[in-house]
């Protein structure tokens, strides 16, 4: 032994000595898996041993559901009553009662709340703005999806504005009392956001009906932790002076958070809102399942009849509508972050809100005009178009004459990758998983981690779903697989050059933008349904967070860092390999963890086009009302998430620590 | 040699210092972080040394302080940062609860008021400024300064004017529709300034109030301030780190270090008399022809031809290149033109020079 590897022999032995460790367990595995004969119980979970979790939690919703009936009857009520109107004011009109004598009150003209929104986009973000918002809104009239739109858009300005008060509310409580965010927000936060949106489904839908009103409640409640997080943090951020001022200035203690606290906190309250606005639209279209009709109900209607020209129409009408909300949402909360500017003093409503007022007229004209000019009301055929056979010979024409390149590719990954994955998870011991993620989990967050690990996986194996736990956890490992092998180098490409950075940053904010129904729509149309297609969809879904955090992580290393790497002499590949992308490493291992997280989500959605996983037990569970079934299939695919976020968040913080 | 009436005029002097009543007070404050720090203090009687906090793993971030503020004067709390200066200022306004001791504001208990009257105390006699402005960002600038008036319920008519009123006191008349954002730091430390004088308060709290500004916005800020107090005459505690600052404004400074006020006079004394090697440390550096007064040069006539007079409260700064170019010695004499002394241009240079030299009567 020479000096230098003595020397270096004390710091190296831990890693070793959790290798040997490793290696141990990956044999005890392996041990488990040749017994498999004769201890049996080890790979496949015994069937008389399963918990009847789910008979349990059915056994609670009904009984709910006889003796709330009362509650949730008088709940529909209430939050019927603006939801109708919302509904009547942008899509059906108002009609007072009944049969010939009926008087309707017509709608708002499609053509006032086109030119309302461009003036909206004017108002927030130029006439740049305007025109894109404007051109969305003009795009899905002349789509003839004016009707389907405006429903969707109906549920969404009731569900937003709930949302976002209920959000206000839970966050300053939460502020406030530093236990109940740590004992019930933050945790009840992060189930929120790790269930699947189908599992919401069915306990609305077993107690509130098939209506928009469940729709609605399903919608709020995966809306609203962005929210509550917005509130949290934008409070914590407002400097302790501006609280130190209000309490000098003899302000009340509903005077210091309404006046000063609140009103300080805007700009991160408007990133909240925007999130809250793009998650509502994404689960109003989910929750077209339980009667919200609209947009996500034409997608419905068209994939289960396999009608992809249809599909994709209502897909696109659904982006239309999700980049003019985001895009105007974004401008006001920018216009917000920049703060005020200003303006004339001494002007008439009409000079300080120029766009607000000519919007109310226009929009009052054009209503009351289409109570004379059916062209008006509603849009009239002869000027809207479809694509629909556009896209469909389109389809034909590839599907003709690449059918055997498509079938080849297909082929080939479902029986040389998909199908020997599958079968690799399909038969991996269940005790012999739980055992090393809980080793995974002590050696990067001690005890209480491995322990909480542990848990959550052996619920899923107890619960009689390991099979299918397995086939989500292999279709999802697959997908986050590869969308990190096309995210990261395409981050690290965007980190090394600016001019690609601009070119792809339109490209991810919009795939961020649309909600995941509308990647199922082009998949499904070349590669059919099955589980090559929920891949490639899930792949495009969950690419975002690995280009967008690796481009993040790189460019965020100190500059100086870099210049110091170049005075000693640093070539530009050791300046990256040695400084750039050690430093970056924590971010970029967030951004693999948001991509597994979505991954998931998505993967769920792509029950719908034929996988068999828990997704799918989810699915049948909806369609048959069974909710006990569907909340524990839910609740497994939670804990996935939650034992994939925990274990990446134990050693994204690891690598940080080290960094200092 | 003082004359007896010089004396008896400086006792006098003093008597009037001591007869304007006390504003603010702290008597024996302690803020203590640490499990059980309430205790610990009042089971030690309010006394307790370093050791003895370390001991019972406490941080000591005031300890026991002793002040008096009078009214109208600039009293100048200074230490460098970590030293508890904040923090005090904060007991002082019970923006934190003193762990121990008392904070008497004109005589009254501050710990043991109400909170319903602690509003009322701040809403109408107390005033405060912030190193960071803590502007309300969504504000302009009128709203900003008549906020603490809105909150009052102050109806609109009446606090605008108000508003316009202390705009123009703090000259930025023309800005009252610019949003904070848009001003510069000098500019939005006015507004500050002017918001904390909108409730016309009798207590004036300013907390490093030029901290982060520019040094040439700074001083201009500074004579703002001695502009206004000369107009105002309000009773001022004024934070700082900055000991040139400190020297320039204040009518006597506390130096605070490690929670503990260390010495507590006017800039002259300080200057002259340090009452520790830190404090020596800090005023080092100072001009000290600016801070010392021909009374501290002065030694007893030896009745050589002067060159002129000056007041004995008169700064060597003001005289020195009259002196030094007349070369005869200046005699120093009280306002009845009674000779109680005289400084020689020697003295001067040397001061001048920094070599050490205290007035033959020091």
């Amino acid at each position: 032994m020479t000096i230098a590897s003595d020397f270096v022999a004390p710091r190296a032995r831990p890693v070793q000595a959790w290798l040997l460790v490793w290696a141990a367990a990956l044999g005890l595995v392996l041990g488990l898996f040749l017994l498999r004969d004769v201890l049996s119980w080890t790979v496949k979970y015994p069937a008389d041993a399963v918990l009847p979790v789910a008979d349990w939690i059915g056994a609670i919703m009904n009984w709910m559901k006889r003796n709330l009936t009362w509650l949730t009857r008088s709940v529909t009520a209430v939050l019927g009553v603006p939801l109708d109107f919302a509904l009547d004011l942008l899509a059906k009109g108002f009609k007072f009662g009944h049969g010939a004598e009926a008087v309707v009150l017509p709608r708002l003209s499609w053509v006032g709340v086109c030119a309302a929104a461009f003036l909206a986009g004017r108002a927030y973000g130029g006439t740049r703005l305007g025109l894109l918002v404007g051109g969305c809104f003009l795009y899905i009239a002349l789509f003839g999806k004016w009707t389907s739109a405006m429903l969707t858009l109906g549920l969404i300005s009731i569900a937003v504005p709930f949302c976002i008060l209920t959000g206000l509310f839970v966050g300053i409580w939460a502020w406030r009392r530093p236990w109940a965010e740590k004992l019930i927000v933050a945790p009840s936060l992060d189930l929120m956001q790790t269930i699947p949106t189908f599992a919401y489904l069915i306990p609305m839908l077993l107690l509130f009906g098939n209506s928009p009103v469940s729709a609605m409640m399903a919608t709020a409640i995966f809306a609203t932790p962005p929210m509550v997080r917005a509130t949290m943090l934008g409070l914590s951020r407002v400097p302790s002076e501006i609280g130190d001022f209000s309490e000098m200035a003899g302000c009340t203690a509903r005077q210091k958070l309404w006046r000063v606290l609140l009103p300080s906190a805007r700009p991160t309250l408007m990133v909240g809102v925007n999130q809250v606005i793009m998650l509502a639209l994404n689960m109003v279209i989910i929750a077209s399942m339980i009667g919200a009709g609209g947009l996500g109900y034409d997608v419905l209607l068209a994939l289960r009849a396999l009608k992809v020209g249809e599909a994709m129409e209502a897909g696109l009408a659904i982006v239309a509508l999700a980049i003019a909300l985001d895009r105007l949402s974004q401008a006001m909360s920018r216009r917000h972050a920049e703060g005020r500017v200003h303006g004339d003093v001494e002007a008439s409503l009409w000079q300080r809100y120029p766009n607000l007022t000519l919007a109310l007229v226009l929009l009052g004209v054009t209503t009351l005009l289409s109570l004379y000019v059916p062209a008006l009301a509603s849009v009239p055929k002869a000027i809207t178009f479809t694509t629909a056979p556009a896209w469909k010979s389109a389809v034909t024409f590839i599907t003709v004459n690449f059918f055997d390149v498509i079938e080849a590719f297909r082929v080939t990954l479902i029986l040389y990758v998909l199908n020997p994955v599958r079968a690799f998870c399909e038969g991996f011991p269940w005790l012999g998983a739980v055992f090393l993620l809980a080793l995974a989990g002590w050696q990067l967050g001690g005890s209480r981690l491995a322990i909480l690990v542990a848990a959550l996986t052996a619920f899923c194996a107890a619960t009689g779903l390991w099979e299918k736990t397995m086939a989500t956890v292999y279709l999802c490992g697959i997908s986050a697989f590869i969308a990190c092998l096309i995210g990261i180098p395409l981050g690290l490409a965007a980190a090394r050059s600016d001019r690609f950075e601009r070119l792809i940053t339109p490209v991810i904010d919009t795939l961020q933008v649309l909600p995941s129904f509308c990647f199922i729509i082009p998949v499904v149309m070349l590669f059919r349904v099955g589980d090559v297609s929920a891949m490639i969809a899930t792949v495009a879904f969950a690419v975002v967070p690995a280009i967008r955090y690796t481009n993040h992580g790189i460019r965020q290393v100190p500059p100086a860092l870099i210049e110091a790497a170049k005075v000693s002499g640093c070539t530009k590949r050791q300046t990256f390999w040695r400084v750039q992308l050690p430093l970056a490493l924590p971010e970029i291992m967030l951004g693999i963890n948001q991509t597994i997280l979505m991954a998931l989500a998505m993967i769920i959605i792509c029950a719908m086009i034929g996988t068999r996983d828990l997704g799918q037990e989810v699915f049948i569970a909806l369609s048959k009302a069974d909710s006990g079934r569907g909340i524990v299939a839910g609740l497994a695919i939670a804990f996935i998430g939650i034992v994939a976020d925990r274990l990446f968040g134990a050693w994204t913080a690891k690598a940080r620590a080290k960094l200092g | 040699m003082t004359d007896a009436a010089e004396e008896a005029h400086a006792a006098a002097l003093k008597a009037a210092d001591a007869a304007r009543p006390v504003k603010l007070a702290c008597r024996n404050v302690w803020k203590l972080f640490g499990a059980d720090a309430a205790r610990f203090i009042r089971e030690h009687d309010g006394r307790a040394t370093a050791a003895e906090l370390a001991a019972a793993d406490l941080v000591g971030a005031v300890r026991a302080v002793d002040l008096e503020i009078r009214q109208g004067e600039i009293f100048i709390i200074m230490g460098l940062s970590g030293s508890g200066k904040s923090t005090l200022v904060r007991c002082m306004s019970r923006l934190i609860e003193p762990t121990f001791g008392k904070v008497e504001f004109e005589g009254k208990d501050l710990l043991k008021v109400s909170d319903a009257e602690l509003i009322e105390l701040r809403r109408h006699r107390m005033g405060m400024v912030f190193q960071n402005f803590a502007l309300l960002p969504h504000l302009n600038v009128a709203e900003n300064i008549a906020f603490p008036l809105s909150i009052q319920g102050m109806d609109r008519g009446t606090r605008e004017a108000r508003a316009r009123e202390v705009i123009e006191l703090v000259g930025l008349k023309g800005r009252e529709h610019f949003y904070p954002r848009e001003l510069s730091g000098g500019q939005q430390q006015r507004v500050g300034i002017a918001r904390s004088l909108a409730t016309r308060p009798e207590v004036w709290f300013l907390d490093e109030p030029f901290s982060a500004l520019d040094p040439l916005i700074r001083r201009e800020m500074q004579d703002e301030l001695m502009r206004l107090q000369a107009v105002l005459h309000k009773t001022i505690v004024f934070i700082t780190h900055d000991f040139d600052e400190a020297i320039r404004l204040a009518d006597r400074i506390a130096i605070m270090k490690d929670g503990e006020v260390i010495q507590i006079g006017t800039p002259e004394e300080l200057v002259v008399s340090p009452a520790t090697d830190y404090v020596a440390e800090f005023t080092r550096d100072v001009q000290r022809a600016k801070v010392i007064s021909a009374r501290s040069l002065m030694r007893a006539c030896h009745g050589a031809e002067h060159g002129g007079t000056v007041a004995p409260d008169a700064k060597i700064a003001s005289f020195s290149a009259s002196i030094i170019s007349s070369g005869k010695p200046f005699a120093v004499v009280n306002g009845s033109g009674r000779p109680l002394g005289e400084v020689t241009p020697q003295a001067v240079i040397d001061l001048l020079a920094g070599i050490e030299q205290r007035g033959a009567t020091a």
